[in-house]
């Protein structure tokens, strides 16, 4: 069963159309890839399934639940999180702050002022345990802003993990890394899959094809091709618009 | 950092050495300042604008929103205080709870307006509506009582049931205002080292990030704007205890101004304690300097340009990379020690 479903949507901005009846369906513990070029309209999806973009027409279901046009926090609190392809990290917080402040235990004290957020082990372990999931224990200290490219692209899916997803949504999480940096990315996200629920945007083929169990190519704001990767390997529509040749 | 919650020790506590530290210089304060060839009410100014300051911060320094008319708030306060005293009850707790809740009310009606903006937009908006209430201040003479403000007010005396303070002598209300500049201090010191005070700190850093964390931005920024105005009017309420009187000037947009100038020359941005640090310069540079000549304003202007030019951190800012490069040495002895504890968290 479909744990979120898109239907017909259609985004414009002004008089350029984006997006234009696109379905999408993911299914509970799919890896579900996204794969386009550039200006498809995937970031703007993607930002349509969080909350950041609200569609001109069209539903979105999550878990049965209708959740078009709800705002992005509120999506959040439904359980779809999200890093981004320009990180976005709380850059004056260590490591370890960064994901405390997405714990959604964490989350539901965010208006008590009485509490002394370094009092709470509690927080401070759970944050602990999310960084050694993705290798970051030793730098929890460390503030995001002094850590390497490749270990902030780690703590955004930390922190996007630490808010117990039953949606993670991962937009082009290998970008700007080097082979190294790749593969330590891979084995991570090799990790999470089965048990979480992953969309992933992704340009890298080789990262993708490995790793997904469908992928939903975008061109033009609308979806070409939907299937595995080894379906997609043999689709007539991919292999024309080039997408397919480093797979 | 600023109010910024940092994970030392002290952002556990409610009260921390560098408060013990600052508190029992303040207590003994009626007993040097002559010394200093300053007059002992600066003594009050400094706590009320401190408490000012601080309050100020909030919005400034924890949850970086640029907010430039803040001395509506302060005023509103006074204002409140005036007119509470005159209408309703003669009773200090009345009347400055009313100048809290006052400026609080007139903070959240803004706060609807401005929380779901950032950036220039908001400094605009919050400008618009500062000078909207100083207009208000102004032409309803019949209420403030125009440009002349509202004037007899009187200090009232703290009763506390069983005993009761007569506030009319400066030295005893001075103390009174030290009494509430240490209430306020702990209550700020605990809120920004709390999840709130987290919050509104990863909001500066990221709204983006932190609404798709499930965090409602628009209330956090709406709520710490509130909690600002509201005890910007508690300051201000003890300011029109202070002056006899309540002007509209307070809430003018060049006295909007100096408590941005006193933050941000304190180092508010990087430091708890950088307002307090401003108000201190500030006031103390308006009576030495203004001693010499009246264009005083002109050489803290220069100042302020100075610090946002090369130490925008301000001077506890400067301060603190003063004693981390001067290593170990500094760290290591007593009065370093002291030193840190006072500046660190900062």
């Amino acid at each position: 069963m479909a744990l979120l479903t898109a239907k017909g949507i259609h985004v414009r901005f002004g008089d350029r159309v984006v997006l234009e009846e696109v379905d999408f369906d993911v299914r509970e513990g799919e890896f579900h890839g996204i794969m386009g070029p550039n200006g498809a309209g995937k970031t703007t999806f993607f930002n349509v399934l969080t909350g950041r973009v609200k569609p001109n027409r069209g539903s979105i279901e999550l878990a049965g639940e209708n959740v078009t046009g709800f705002p992005s926090h509120k999506i959040a609190r439904k359980g779809v999180s999200r890093s981004f392809q320009i990180m976005t990290l709380f850059d004056e917080f260590s490591a370890r702050e960064n994901v405390l402040a997405a714990l959604p235990e964490f989350r539901d004290s965010g208006f008590n002022p009485a509490k002394a957020v370094t009092a709470e082990k509690k927080w401070q372990d759970a944050a602990l345990d999310v960084l050694a999931e993705v290798n970051l224990a030793e730098k929890a200290d460390v503030k995001a802003k002094e850590l390497s490219y490749g270990e902030r692209r780690a703590l955004e899916i930390a922190v996007a993990t630490a808010q117990r997803p039953r949606i993670l949504c991962l937009d082009e999480p290998t970008s700007g890394l080097g082979s190294d940096g790749v593969r330590r990315l891979s084995d991570l996200v090799q990790r999470l899959k089965g048990k979480l629920t992953i969309v992933a945007i992704e340009h890298d083929m080789s990262f993708l094809f490995s790793l997904a169990d469908r992928i939903s190519v975008i061109h033009w704001g609308q979806v070409i091709a939907r299937g595995t990767p080894s379906e997609l390997r043999e689709n007539e529509w991919v292999r024309r618009s080039n997408l397919g040749k480093f797979a | 950092m600023n109010g910024a919650a940092n994970n030392s020790p002290d952002s556990a506590r409610l009260v921390t050495p560098a408060m013990l530290l600052v508190w029992a210089l303040l207590a003994t304060l009626p007993l040097w300042i002559s010394r200093l060839g300053l007059y002992p009410y600066i003594g009050i100014e400094i706590l009320i604008w401190a408490i000012y300051a601080l309050s100020f911060n909030l919005v400034l320094g924890t949850a970086g929103l640029p907010s430039f008319g803040h001395g509506a708030y302060f005023g509103i306060g006074a204002y409140a205080f005036g007119l509470c005293q005159f209408n309703i009850a003669p009773n200090l707790w009345v009347c400055l709870a009313a100048a809290l809740l006052a400026a609080a009310l007139a903070g959240a009606f803004v706060s609807l307006f401005i929380s779901h903006r950032r950036g220039i937009y908001f400094a605009f908006m919050t400008i618009a509506f500062g000078q909207i209430f100083w207009t208000i201040s102004i032409k309803a003479h019949s209420i403030t009582g125009g440009e002349d403000g509202l004037l007899k007010i009187a200090r009232l005396p703290a009763d506390f049931g069983v005993v009761a303070f007569d506030l009319k002598n400066n030295v005893s209300f001075y103390y009174f205002v030290l009494a509430a500049f240490a209430v306020v201090v702990m209550l700020l010191w605990r809120l920004i080292h709390s999840p709130y005070g987290k919050v509104l700190s990863a909001i500066r850093q990221s709204e983006t990030r932190a609404s798709h964390l499930g965090y409602r931005v628009w209330l956090y920024k709406a709520s710490i704007f509130t909690l600002s105005a509201g005890l910007s009017g508690f300051a201000g309420g003890l300011f029109a205890m202070a002056q006899l009187a309540a002007f509209p000037d307070v809430m003018s947009l060049h006295h909007s101004g100096y408590v941005v100038m006193m933050t941000l020359v304190g180092g508010g941005l990087v430091s708890f304690w950088g307002p307090f640090i401003g108000v201190i310069v500030f006031l103390v540079a308006r009576d030495v300097i203004g001693a010499f000549t009246n264009a005083w304003m002109l050489w803290f202007g220069l100042l302020f340009m100075a610090i946002v030019l090369f130490k925008p951190e301000g001077i506890a800012g400067a301060w603190r990379s003063f004693v981390q490069e001067r290593g170990g040495k500094v760290w290591k002895s007593v009065a370093g020690e002291r030193l840190r504890l006072l500046f660190r968290s900062g």
